[in-house]
């Protein structure tokens, strides 16, 4: 199964929209709640990254009885030092974005935690993409 | 993993159900159909919430519970009583009032929720259990919300007992210890809901045999007041017993638990906000919380669908009342309670929630796939308008009952309307589909 989520730059409103509908998805397929958990967390982190620095984004999601796949794609500044940024604790947030209550400074590093694949390729002033998998088994 | 149904005090009485659909469209969890002219129940989602009743214009919801001539079965009578039952009553009516009315009517022993509440504070203010935040087991109807809703939080309700689950043990033993034995005595609850009953009565629920039975609020205030106009008022001049402390008082109300905890703690009242709140914390997008007291109904207890007061009058009395007891700064009502603290902590521990998810579309995943995909190509020939003509809250509640076995697409108005155009469908069978949602009189 295949879902796509457009993200808009700087709509923090509407951050998290796409971990919702992704979640309510995974519930009606009675997946483990554990599961979610760890697949809400990291999309949602990766859906503020988007929103907080790239211009715009879409989510992929594909969904089959083993796994869930996340690609995340977004325009935007890229990120220069990677290695840096999956530093933990490292977040690229701004102060302002930390203060909203986004990014608590888990950032890139939290997803890996939770994803049992992930890869990240960025380039500068071009945009990020991140795959993020998920199994359930 | 998952446990099977749930007990439900919250009955459909059909022959007063005029079928109008007001509770189909207030349930938070989409758990009523409109079949035959008659709302139906899917009990496996339902929380015991109450909106429903409500909402319902003819009474045609009723809370069942038990005969209070049941009472008479036992030589000892106890009745453990809410908080906000006091508070129905204006002022003039002193707590000690209404304690004599309720041994009047055959009470041996009136006992108020309350007792061991500092218990519970010293757990909430060095928790034991790790997750965070942590979510209180208080109000039943958001227990079962987690549940059947919010399964990834299970693990964030706390595992202690309820104020009035330790009122009933501390009871108990106390009469078992002055040489009464168990059977002797019966111990009833006055419930301000139907969440609180189906609580008491679940089986799965190990506290369920501290009560013998339990008593609607609406009822016994009743005859409580009927008990008043007979004695003319004659006890009202008695001073206050003024046995509770401030914190036992307060708990049922809106942050009297909150207050208590450790941390950072929130209270949320009304159970729409209670949802939006979860549906937030599930996302992982509300952090640093520690403690959450949730309560499905506005201004807690004292809203309870049971009440007959209004509940702002019901908070402001029991507010009232806390604020004239002498704090002791312990949070100790009696002696009592230092006496049974011991015995109470060794009870206090409840067991451990399990998930109990209604969202599913199947318990084989390949198999839900297949239906969601069926409901998502329902879904987009449906007109997405939420009217609810079809007997359901909503086109994606239709779409989900299709493929879950449990409707069809003609229900709908407009899909009627286009296969009459097409010629695929008549209107007598466009009328009979309607009369089954709605009853034949409702056409005729
Ligand atoms: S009690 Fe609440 S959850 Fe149950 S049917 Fe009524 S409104 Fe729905
Ligand atoms: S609110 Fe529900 S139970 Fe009450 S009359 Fe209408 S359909 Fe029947
Ligand atoms: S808030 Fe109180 S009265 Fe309302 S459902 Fe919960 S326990 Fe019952």
């Amino acid at each position: 199964m295949h879902f796509e989520y457009k993200i808009k730059g700087g709509d923090f409103a509407n951050a998290g929209n796409a971990s919702s509908q992704v979640k309510k998805i995974l519930k009606q397929l009675n997946v483990d709640h554990l599961l979610i958990k760890r697949v809400v967390v990291s999309l949602y982190e990766a859906e503020v990254n988007i929103v907080a620095h790239a211009l715009e984004g879409i989510i992929k999601v594909d969904i089959d009885a083993e796994k869930i796949i996340l690609r995340l794609e977004d325009k935007g500044p890229g990120i220069p030092d990677i290695p840096l940024a999956m530093k933990e604790g490292y977040s690229t947030a701004s102060p302002e974005v930390r203060a909203m209550g986004f990014g608590a400074g888990m950032g890139l590093s939290n997803i890996k935690k939770n994803a049992d694949k992930f890869n990240i390729t960025s380039k500068v002033e071009v945009g990020t993409q991140l795959e993020i998998i998920i199994y359930f088994k | 993993m998952e446990s099977g149904y749930f007990h439900h005090a919250l009955e459909i009485i059909e022959d007063i159900c005029i079928g109008c659909s007001h509770c189909m469209t207030v349930c938070p969890t989409e758990a009523i159909r409109v079949k035959q002219g008659k709302a139906k129940l899917f009990e496996d989602r339902c929380v015991d919430c109450g909106q429903c009743y409500h909402h319902c214009p003819v009474n045609a919801i009723r809370v069942a519970h038990d005969d209070f001539n049941d009472i008479f079965n036992f030589k000892y009578r106890v009745v453990v009583v809410p908080t906000v039952f006091i508070g129905q009553f204006p002022e003039e009516f002193s707590t000690n009032l209404i304690y004599n009315t309720l041994h009047e009517l055959g009470f041996t022993h009136v006992i108020e929720c309350g007792p061991g509440v500092e218990l519970l504070m010293e757990a909430y203010s060095s928790p034991v259990q790790k997750a965070r935040p942590l979510i209180s087991s208080f109000c039943p109807a958001i227990v079962r919300l987690i549940q059947v809703k919010f399964p990834s939080l299970v693990d964030n309700v706390t595992l202690l007992k309820a104020p009035l689950d330790i009122a009933a043990l501390l009871i108990k033993k106390k009469l078992t210890d002055s040489g009464i034995p168990e059977k002797e005595t019966g111990i009833f609850y006055i419930t301000p809901c139907a969440a609180q009953i189906a609580a008491i009565k679940n089986p799965q629920d190990s506290t369920s045999s501290l009560f013998n039975g339990v008593i609607n609020m609406d009822l016994i205030y009743n005859k409580v007041y009927s008990q008043l106009h007979k004695n003319g008022k004659k006890f009202s001049q008695q001073p206050e017993r003024l046995h509770l402390s401030k914190e036992e008082i307060e708990w049922t109300l809106t942050n009297g638990e909150a207050v208590h905890a450790k941390g950072r703690s929130l209270a949320i009242d009304e159970i729409h906000n209670v949802i939006d709140f979860l549906e937030k914390l599930e996302n992982e997008t509300i952090s640093d919380v520690d403690f959450l007291e949730l309560r499905a109904c506005d201004q807690s207890c004292a809203g309870g669908i049971l009440g007959t007061a209004n509940r702002f009058l019901t908070v402001e009395r029991l507010r009232n009342r806390g604020a004239n007891v002498k704090s002791n700064g312990n949070g100790h009502s009696n002696d009592e309670i230092i006496q049974y603290a011991g015995f109470i902590k060794k009870h206090l521990a409840t067991e451990p929630i399990k998930p109990q998810s209604m969202l599913k579309l199947d318990e084989d995943m390949l198999k839900a796939m297949n239906k969601m995909k069926q409901a998502s190509e329902i879904m987009r020939s449906l007109p997405g308008v939420d009217c609810g003509i079809c007997g359901t809250p909503g086109c994606s509640a239709l779409a989900e009952d299709i493929v879950r076995g449990n409707g069809r697409i003609e229900q709908c108005i407009f899909i009627q309307r286009r296969k009459e155009q097409t010629g695929t469908q008549s209107l007598r069978d466009s009328f009979y589909i309607m009369e089954q949602i709605w009853g034949r009189d409702k056409l005729e």
